[in-house]
């Protein structure tokens, strides 16, 4: 290209790349500070007990194996008794799955109600909800382990899921509702001239709708569920913790050398869920997160 | 003959403020009515009411002759075109037009065939699989109109289905509409807040204003004779003029003097209308100010003005003059001579003349 103008002294446009390229290290810098621990638990978990005890924190496995893995799995020890993470990593599925599905349904259905068919107090009923996301759990602790003595299923999964669903109501509600109020009042207009009652307009005009929303609440419940330890060490008993529950036993049994190697392993396996989730629907999650719902 | 929809004393609140007072209004079977009026006084309100989507504070509502007033909208026989189309965003158009069957049970060969029918009527046969957000405006309204037309009811409720398309369009689809209502021969009832398209579309016409009936009657009726100031400047386009003037009783008539800066009082005499009280606000439609000698009849009357403005229309020019303070519009042919700061004689048709009370702005005569 060819410039008539006299080039400044410095050329503006390096000077920009050359902010750019410092803006890109720094960014790298972060990614690698966050990903090292990562990185390091990854490392830890392939090698065996000696290469740890006799090597770099950072140094790769010399020798890869997966026998800490297969330990954290089925047969490390959690105060007396010997099975891995296997059975709390499913009472976590038992327990998650279903907590997710219905506090997302309940959400929808209170998110609709709430932002389409107003009725008096919808406001105020809504407030409370909000209000309900942000009491500490460590208040409601006591009141809900007698709640659910009361109903009889104390120390149980289902009690757990309930528990789950109870405290997931708030933040669903609140996504749904802060999606549906962008639908035009209109359209359940046409639909109930069309004849359509209440649940017929939630089926099919509402969730169809509703994928990118429903991405973003599952994950969000996924994560808040999976991850949740302090309802799942109050509210569970000896065969019913959920992997977290497990996890922390598992890392503080005083059973003779900490074996790093396994605590990592089965830290990872303890976290894998969550990650999958996001690599597999984080793309709605951003795209739900600034979507409009409709138009036209 | 029974009116197909019979609305009375219909009164509507949102807490405490009234929208609508009083609303008596009925449609014959086959009418097209029309309610008009600025936005926000109400239009929508009293047709969702009449759909069953409000519920009302008073009153009661009868279509075909039966007490609809606490009935759900499914029951109520009617299909309705909303403002924004309120298309189903997720369904093609086949299935926003079948929905309302399929809820209410109908078979799938007649679903099939109805909505082949209204397809070809409307001509969006080779829309039906589009989604709504892959259709032009003008399409989506179809479609819209398609979804009412399938059902049909006893009463077709439009709420301004135009308002969101683009002027040519709208000249085009308000004759489809036009047409569609006399092949149908149904019963429709129109809101809208453009004048234009309640004279041309209307067999009776409703004008509101903050939720209040002003006037009901046929185009005609609403056109030369408004019950009101409201409605005489409101229906019409350019508005009627309406001119502050004096009246006193003389032999043979009643003299009105219009004051103007500048000059004598225009001075015309109604041999028609007595009685009149000494301050009047008199309104004549620009038609009925021509050039002098291009208007004939008993009650022509011809004055000097001075033109202040003249705005060539095509087919007609318009020429504005002042009197009484108020600018005064007059509808002359296209080959008028008439400059701006010249004067012209200006013939007044006072056998259309309507007064109004200068205080309540009821219509005099
Ligand atoms: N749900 C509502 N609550 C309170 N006021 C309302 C509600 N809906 C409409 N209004 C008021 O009623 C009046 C009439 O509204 P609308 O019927 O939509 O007017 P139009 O269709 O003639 O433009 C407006 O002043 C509006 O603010
Ligand atoms: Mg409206």
């Amino acid at each position: 290209m060819v410039d008539a103008t006299p080039a400044p002294l410095v050329n503006p446009r390096a000077g920009q790349v050359a902010l750019r390229w410092l803006l890109f290290a720094i960014l790298a810098l972060f990614a690698l500070f966050y990903l090292m621990p990562l990185f390091v638990m990854i490392t830890t978990s392939l090698k065996s007990l000696d290469e740890i005890r006799s090597g770099s924190l950072v140094a790769l496995p010399v020798q890869v194996t997966f026998e800490a893995w297969r330990t954290a799995w089925s047969s490390a020890c959690s105060g007396i008794q010997c099975e891995g993470l296997r059975p709390y990593f499913w009472n976590s599925v038992a327990l998650t799955v279903p907590a997710v599905a219905v506090s997302t349904l309940i959400g929808a259905v209170n998110g609709y109600v709430i932002a389409q068919w107003k009725f008096r107090g919808a406001n105020l009923i809504f407030s409370l909800m909000l209000f309900g996301c942000f009491i500490p759990f460590q208040v409601v602790l006591l009141p809900m382990a007698r709640t659910l003595g009361f109903m009889g299923v104390a120390g149980t999964i289902p009690g757990l899921i309930f528990v789950h669903v109870i405290y997931g109501i708030g933040f669903t509600t609140l996504f749904f509702r802060n999606y549906y109020v962008t639908i035009p009042v209109e359209l359940v207009k046409a639909a109930k001239v069309d004849g359509a009652g209440f649940f017929r307009i939630f089926w099919s005009i509402f969730m169809p709708l509703s994928l990118p929303i429903m991405m973003v609440t599952v994950i969000w419940q996924f994560t808040q569920i999976w991850n949740d330890f302090l309802f799942g060490v109050s509210f569970s008993q000896a065969g019913t913790q959920p992997v977290t529950v497990a996890l922390n036993n598992i890392v503080n049994s005083t059973t003779g050398v900490k074996e790093y190697n396994v605590n990592m392993a089965a830290a990872i396996i303890a976290a894998f869920p969550t990650l999958f989730v996001y690599a597999v629907a984080g793309k709605y999650f951003i795209r739900g997160l600034t979507a409009g719902s409709v138009k036209g | 003959m029974e009116a197909m929809l019979e609305i009375r004393n219909l009164d509507k609140s949102y807490g405490a403020t009234e929208i609508l007072k009083d609303i008596n209004v009925s449609a014959e079977p086959g009418g097209f009515l029309v309610l008009v009026g600025p936005s926000g006084c109400g239009k929508s309100t009293l047709l969702n009411c009449i759909a069953g989507l409000e519920s009302i504070s008073g009153g009661s509502i009868h279509i075909g002759g039966r007490d609809m007033t606490h009935v759900s909208p499914k029951d109520r026989n009617i299909a309705m075109v909303f403002q924004s189309y309120a298309l189903y965003p997720t369904m093609s158009v086949a299935r926003n037009i079948t929905f309302g069957m399929k809820v209410r049970g109908v078979d799938r060969a007649t679903r099939a065939s109805k909505l082949q029918d209204v397809a070809r009527q409307l001509q969006i046969e080779q829309l039906l699989d589009r989604r709504p957000s892959q259709l032009s405006g003008g399409q989506r309204q179809r479609v819209a109109m398609g979804r009412a037309l399938v059902r049909d009811p006893q009463l077709f409720l439009f709420d301004e289905p135009l308002s969101n398309l683009d002027a040519k369009l709208r000249v085009e689809m308000r004759l489809e509409i036009k047409k569609l209502h006399h092949d149908l021969g149904a019963t429709m009832v129109y809101v809208t807040h453009d004048q234009i398209e309640a004279m041309t579309l209307a067999t009776k016409i409703v004008v509101l204003k903050d939720g209040v009936v002003q006037q009901i009657g046929s185009p005609a009726e609403i056109y030369r004779r408004p019950a009101n100031l409201f409605v005489a400047d409101f229906m019409g386009s350019p508005a009627m003029n309406l001119i502050p003037a004096r009246t006193s009783r003389e032999s043979g008539g009643t003299r009105i003097e219009i004051e103007r800066t500048g000059g004598a009082p225009v001075v015309l005499i109604d041999t028609r209308n007595g009685d009149l009280p000494e301050e009047v606000i008199l309104g004549l439609r620009p038609e009925d100010i021509a050039e002098a000698g291009f208007r004939a009849g008993e009650e022509v009357q011809e004055v000097k003005c001075l033109i202040d403005m003249v705005e060539p229309a095509g087919a007609d020019t318009f020429v504005v003059s002042r009197l009484a303070g108020r600018q005064v519009t007059a509808r002359l042919h296209s080959e008028t001579t008439a400059q701006p700061g010249s004067t012209l004689d200006l013939a007044f048709d006072l056998g259309k003349v309507s007064y109004f009370a200068q205080d309540t702005g009821e219509r005099l005569n």
